[in-house]
């Protein structure tokens, strides 16, 4: 497989390996570091890149267990907390303010969820894989994908519902 | 569409029963301005997961072509070689002309050696006529 190719094949879901690589390390460096180790593992294994039918699903479980394997290691215990410029042109100021605050709450909220419920959420309210994609990427079983979304939302918006009445009262 | 169904849909959801299709509605719904007011807590999630879905992977991945290694092997290999024989041979002539000049000293000392051995050799000679003259004064002094 030549270079463009392997671009051509890489480049749709590149984003999303980062995205959820970001989502289970917090930093950017790190994210972006991991995203570069999974592309380069790709990349070597080029040759045989043909014989798995699916790459994404294939580089995003790999994603999901390099960062697992990284925040397990000792090297975690310098990951640092990045807060990311979010900017988006297409929301006027006033919203974007908005936002950008609401934003940050929600990072912080997801950050406190157990790590598969982190996955789960990422990869089904972010990327909006289906059920099955899901459960083959994560190795669960559709009755525990579910209940780890539905867990999942429902602490999101509890700890929203408490950001909110605090911020009004 | 009509609050009812996104009411409907949102409880679905929290149950995870939702498909992709009915959470692209409801992040629609909820990124338009007009969001019932019991429904605005639930904006900053769904403005969220529409926003983490732009970000993007941004840096560059240093793709090089994979060398063929094996072939600089080989050159780096017949390098080292010559020069490993071109100073080998070097060493190996010095150390002959080591030996050489060992050889070549030791002889020296070892014929310098033989001409002193000689001539103490010619000495102990001499000091033997000394003897017999000591031998001959003992007797004339016993005799007296």
């Amino acid at each position: 497989m030549k270079q463009t190719e392997f671009l051509n094949v890489v480049m749709p879901f590149k984003d999303k390996l980062y995205r959820l690589a970001k989502r289970l390390l917090v930093s950017r460096e790190e994210a972006e570091d991991a995203t570069q180790e999974i592309l380069l593992k790709l990349w070597a294994k080029n040759e045989s890149m043909g014989e798995y039918k699916n790459v994404e699903a294939f580089a995003m479980t790999m994603t999901k267990n390099f960062c697992l394997d990284r925040l397990k290691s000792k090297q975690a215990g310098n990951l640092k907390l990045v807060h990311s410029n979010y900017s988006d042109e297409n929301i006027s100021l006033q919203r974007q303010l908005e936002a950008e605050d609401s934003v940050g709450w929600m990072e912080r909220i997801m950050k406190e969820l157990p790590e598969q419920q982190k996955m789960v959420l990422q990869l089904r309210d972010v990327e909006q894989y289906e059920f099955e994609e899901i459960c083959d990427l994560l190795d669960m079983k559709p009755t525990a994908v579910r209940v780890a979304l539905s867990r999942a939302r429902k602490t999101v918006r509890e700890e929203l519902i408490k950001k909110h009445n605090y911020g009004i009262g | 569409m009509e609050l009812d169904n996104i009411e409907k849909l949102l409880e679905k959801y929290f149950e995870a029963t939702t498909t992709v299709d009915d959470e692209r509605k409801l992040r629609e719904y909820f990124s338009q301005d007009d969001v019932a007011t019991h429904l605005q807590q639930y904006r900053p999630m769904f403005n969220y997961f529409s926003n983490a879905k732009e970000e993007k992977y941004t840096k560059q991945v240093p793709l090089k072509p994979r060398v063929n290694y094996y072939k600089w092997l080989s050159v780096a290999a017949a390098v080292v070689l010559t020069f490993g024989i071109y100073f080998g041979k070097q060493y190996q002539d010095r150390k002959q002309r080591e030996l050489e000049q060992a050889e070549y000293a030791y002889q020296e000392t070892k014929k310098a050696f033989e001409l002193l051995a000689e001539n103490f050799g010619r000495g102990t000679e001499k000091v033997a006529y000394l003897k017999e003259f000591e031998e001959a004064k003992q007797k004339i002094y016993n005799n007296n």
